[in-house]
C-alpha cells in the first residue's frame, strides 16, 4: 500500500487513539505528579442532634482560593510513586536494615499495599493465562470432535460462563460458596472439616478467583481456537494419519504450530485481560485476602474522600506493568513481521 | 437490581402523573432533585417528597448504596446535577469542606420558624444540614436462646462474651454471634465503637495526627477478635445485608447491628415468627470496664446544594420538610428513630433510645477522619487472619492513614 493511501486509511483511527487513549494517559501522568493544597483548618462550634463539640472543619473559602490560584494542586515530583501506598522506596530499605532473613524481609513488602496488589496480580496474570489457553484448546479439540448433532447445543453451554456478566457471575458463585452455601456446605462435608470457608483463608481465596477466572476466560480461548480448527487442512491432517501419527502428534506437530498465531493473539489479550483483574475481587468481597491494581485504583476513587494523585499513580505503574508483560510477545511479532519482510 | 428498581419506580410515577394531578404541596414551581442512600427510613421522607410534585414541580430521587461517589461531582457541577443531598455525619464533610452545600438559615426562617433545635446541624453558628432520624449499632439478642443457655442479658462485651461461649457449649448454635466485620468500612466502624468504648480518642487533640497506636485500641481488637470468634467463619465478608439475613435465619443469638435494621428484623417477612418474638433489642455494650456503650451515634439528614437557584433551593427544601412533616412521620414510625416531636418510639427503636440515653458518643465530623476509617477497613483484616499482630496491624493503619492524609493536605 503506498504511505500516501495509508495515511488517509489510518488518519480516523490514529486520531481517536490519540483522543481517547493517549490524552488521558498524559492528564493521568501529569495528575501523578500533584497532590492537593494544604487544607485550612478552623476550630469552630458544631452543634447537632446528640449536642454541641468545638470540632474542626475546612475552610472551604481559604481552600477555594488556593486550588484557585492552582488547580492542579502541590506539584510533588515523583514523591506519589515513592511512598508508602506506592513503591514504598523508604519502607523497603527500612525492612530490608531491620528485617533478620529473606523471609522476614518479604512478608514485611508484602503487606505494602502495591505489593501485596502487585504479587496478587501476578500470580492471576501467570495462573490462569496458560491455563485458559489449555483448556481452552481441549474444550475446541473436543467439541470439533463431537457428531453434528450435538455441536451446537454443546457450543452453546461452552460459551455461558463468557455470557454471564462477570459481576454476576461471580456473585452467584461467591453466594454458592458461603458456608451456608451448597458448595461451601458440600466442601465442608466432603473434607468432613465444619470450619473450612473459602473467604475466611487467603490461600482459598486466591484458589478461588484463580478458578472463577479460568471458568470465566475458557469460552473465549474456546471460540477463537474452534474457529481455527475449523482452517487446519485436511489433507496435511490425512498425510499425517498415514504416516503413522497418533491423534496427539497430529495435535503436537500439526493443529498447534498452524494455529500459532491465535495462540499469540488470545495469549495477548488474555495478558491484558488478566493483568487487569477486577471484577471477581469486587463479586467476592475478597478485599481483605487478595487485591490488584485495579482494585487499588478503584478504593482510592472511591467514597467521598477520592485520592486522584494515588490513583493516577497506580494507573500509570499499571500501565507500565501491562508494557513490560506484553514486550517479550511484541518483540517476537516485530521479529515475525521483519523476517517475513527480508 | 437497581435496574429493576428504577424501572418500577418510574412505571410508578407514570401512573400517578397519569390518574392525578398532585396538589405541590402549596410548594410552586421549581426542580427538586434527590441523592442519598437507600434504606428504609430515606425511601420513606423521599417518596412522600415526591408526592409534592405537580404545578410546574418536579421531584426525583436517586436512592443508592454509591452516594457517597455520586453527590461530590454532581454537587460540584454548577448548575449542580442535585439540589438536595441526603448525608449523615460522615458524608456532610466533604461537602462542606468543598463549599458544596449553602447554610439554611435564610430557608429556615421562612418555611421553617418552629423547627426545633434537635434536628438543626449547625457548624460554626450556621445551619448545614437538618437531621432526621438518629442510628447507632447496638445489641440484638435472642431471649429464648439465652434463657435455655441460662445467662442473663448482657449489658458489656465481656458478657457477651461469657454468653455465646454459653450457647456454644450447650450445643445450642455452632456460630451464635455476629458483627458487621467485612473487611472495609465496616470493619472500620466497628473498630472505631469498640475503641470509643474504650475510651480512646481517634486523633491527638486538635491535630490530624492518628492516635490509636495504644492499649486501648490493641484490647479494642483484641476484644473483636474474641468475639468474630464465635461467628460463622466467613465473618471478614460480613455486611448489614449479609449480618440481617443471619439474624432472620434463626443462626445467631446475639449480634451487633444498625438501628435502622430493627423495623425490617421485627417486620413479619423474611423470619420465622419464634425469631421475630424472641428478639429483644437493647443498648450497645459497654467495654473493658467503661461507662459508655462502644458504640458511635449517627444521625442522617439532608443537605441544600449551593449551585443552584435561589427558587430550586426554597423548593427543595419545602419539599423536603413536607416528606418529614409528622403526618408522614406518624405514618411511618416503625422505619426510624425520627427527630421529630411527632414521633413516638417503637420497639424496633429502643435498641437506638438506649443507646443515645447511656452516653455513647457521636461519630466525629472531622474532615479526615474518613480517611483514618478507611485506613482502618483495609488494614485490620490481617490480624482477624492472624498474621499480623495488634501493634502491627495498627501501625500499618497509622502509616496508610498518614500517607493518604498527607497526600489530601492535611498532614504535612
Amino acid at each position: 500500500m503506498p504511505h500516501r493511501t495509508f495515511f488517509w486509511f489510518i488518519l480516523p483511527s490514529a486520531l481517536a487513539m490519540l483522543l481517547f487513549i493517549a490524552l488521558p494517559i498524559v492528564s493521568v501522568v501529569i495528575q501523578s505528579l500533584y497532590v492537593d493544597h494544604d487544607q485550612v483548618l478552623v476550630v469552630s462550634e458544631n452543634c447537632g442532634p446528640f449536642g454541641c463539640t468545638q470540632s474542626t472543619s475546612v475552610d472551604a473559602a481559604a481552600t477555594a482560593k488556593l486550588s484557585e490560584a492552582a488547580p492542579l494542586g502541590r506539584f510533588n515530583g515523583l514523591g506519589t510513586y515513592l511512598n508508602r501506598a506506592h513503591l514504598a522506596t523508604a519502607e523497603i530499605a527500612q525492612a530490608w536494615r531491620t528485617s533478620g532473613g529473606m523471609a522476614g524481609f518479604l512478608s514485611q513488602v508484602m503487606s505494602l499495599p502495591f505489593y501485596k496488589a502487585l504479587s496478587f496480580t501476578v500470580a492471576y496474570t501467570a495462573i490462569v493465562t496458560p491455563l485458559v489457553i489449555l483448556f481452552g484448546l481441549a474444550v475446541a479439540l473436543g467439541v470439533n470432535g463431537l457428531p453434528r448433532m450435538l455441536k451446537g447445543p454443546t457450543i452453546f453451554v461452552s460459551l455461558l460462563p463468557m455470557i454471564v456478566t462477570p459481576l454476576i457471575g461471580s456473585l452467584i458463585l461467591y453466594w454458592m460458596i458461603d458456608a451456608d452455601g451448597i458448595l461451601g456446605k458440600a466442601l465442608q462435608w466432603i473434607f468432613a472439616d465444619p470450619a473450612l470457608s473459602l473467604k475466611a483463608s487467603p490461600t482459598l481465596t486466591w484458589l478461588t478467583l484463580f478458578i472463577y477466572g479460568i471458568w470465566h476466560s475458557t469460552p473465549f480461548a474456546f471460540v477463537v481456537f474452534y474457529a481455527g480448527l475449523q482452517t487446519v487442512p485436511e489433507d496435511t491432517l490425512e498425510a499425517a494419519m498415514i504416516d503413522g501419527a497418533s491423534r496427539w502428534e497430529r495435535i503436537r506437530y500439526v493443529v498447534v504450530p498452524y494455529m500459532s498465531p491465535l495462540l499469540v493473539f488470545v495469549a495477548l489479550i488474555q495478558l491484558m485481560d488478566n493483568f487487569r483483574v477486577f471484577e471477581p475481587i469486587v463479586g467476592f468481597s475478597a478485599q481483605a485476602n487478595a487485591t490488584s491494581l485495579s482494585y487499588a485504583i478503584y478504593s482510592d476513587l472511591r467514597g467521598d474522600n477520592a485520592q486522584y494523585a494515588s490513583a493516577a499513580t497506580t494507573s500509570v505503574l499499571t500501565v507500565l506493568g501491562v508494557a513490560i508483560l506484553l514486550t517479550p510477545v511484541l518483540i517476537r511479532t516485530w521479529r515475525d513481521f521483519n523476517r517475513k519482510r527480508a | 437490581m437497581t435496574l429493576f428498581r428504577t424501572a418500577a419506580l418510574g412505571s410508578a410515577l407514570a401512573i400517578l402523573a397519569g390518574t392525578t394531578a398532585m396538589a405541590g404541596c402549596g410548594i410552586g414551581a421549581g426542580n427538586v432533585s434527590i441523592i442519598a442512600n437507600d434504606f428504609p427510613a430515606i425511601h420513606t421522607i423521599a417518596e412522600a417528597a415526591e408526592a409534592c410534585a405537580g404545578d410546574g414541580l418536579t421531584v426525583t430521587a436517586n436512592m443508592t448504596k454509591d452516594h457517597q461517589t455520586l453527590n461530590l461531582p454532581g454537587l460540584t457541577s454548577n448548575p449542580a446535577q442535585y439540589s438536595v443531598a441526603v448525608i449523615a455525619n460522615s458524608s456532610i464533610v466533604p461537602l462542606m469542606s468543598d463549599g458544596l452545600i449553602r447554610p439554611l438559615d435564610d430557608l429556615i426562617a421562612q418555611y421553617a420558624p418552629n423547627l426545633p433545635d434537635q434536628n438543626k446541624v449547625t457548624v460554626d453558628g450556621k445551619v448545614m444540614a437538618i437531621a432526621f432520624q438518629a442510628n447507632a449499632q447496638h445489641l440484638f439478642y435472642r431471649s429464648d436462646m439465652l434463657e435455655q443457655a441460662g445467662v442473663a442479658p448482657p449489658t458489656t462485651y465481656e458478657e457477651v462474651l461469657a454468653a455465646a461461649e454459653a450457647i456454644k457449649s450447650k450445643g445450642l448454635m455452632e456460630y451464635p454471634l455476629a458483627l458487621n466485620s467485612g473487611a472495609g468500612w465496616n470493619l472500620g466502624e466497628e473498630f472505631i465503637n469498640m475503641y470509643m468504648g474504650e475510651g480512646g480518642a481517634l486523633f491527638e487533640a486538635g491535630t490530624a495526627n492518628a492516635s490509636i497506636e495504644n492499649p486501648k485500641a490493641v484490647a479494642a481488637l483484641e476484644m473483636l477478635k474474641n468475639l468474630t470468634a464465635y461467628s460463622n467463619p466467613d465473618y471478614l465478608t460480613f455486611d448489614s445485608n449479609a449480618t440481617q439475613a443471619l439474624w432472620e435465619s434463626g443462626n445467631i443469638a446475639l449480634a451487633t447491628l444498625w438501628g435502622s435494621r430493627g423495623g425490617a428484623i421485627l417486620d413479619a417477612e423474611g423470619s420465622t415468627e419464634d425469631v421475630v418474638k424472641s428478639t429483644v433489642l437493647a443498648a450497645a455494650p459497654t467495654v473493658g470496664g467503661g461507662s459508655i456503650p462502644a458504640s458511635t451515634l449517627w444521625w442522617d439528614g439532608f443537605t441544600i446544594a449551593t449551585n443552584i437557584s435561589d427558587e430550586d433551593a426554597a423548593a427543595s427544601f419545602q419539599a423536603m420538610m413536607a416528606g418529614m412533616s409528622d403526618e408522614v412521620i406518624k405514618a411511618h414510625e416503625t422505619d426510624a428513630l425520627w427527630l421529630s416531636p411527632a414521633y413516638t418510639p417503637t420497639p424496633a427503636s429502643v435498641g437506638v433510645i438506649e443507646t443515645v440515653k447511656a452516653g455513647a458518643m457521636p461519630y466525629p465530623m472531622l474532615p479526615y477522619v474518613g480517611l483514618l476509617h478507611t485506613a482502618l477497613g483495609d488494614n485490620l483484616a490481617p490480624f482477624f487472619q492472624g498474621s499480623q499482630t495488634a501493634e502491627q496491624a495498627l501501625a500499618a493503619v497509622t502509616a496508610a492513614y498518614t500517607t493518604a492524609a498527607t497526600e489530601k493536605g492535611f498532614l504535612k
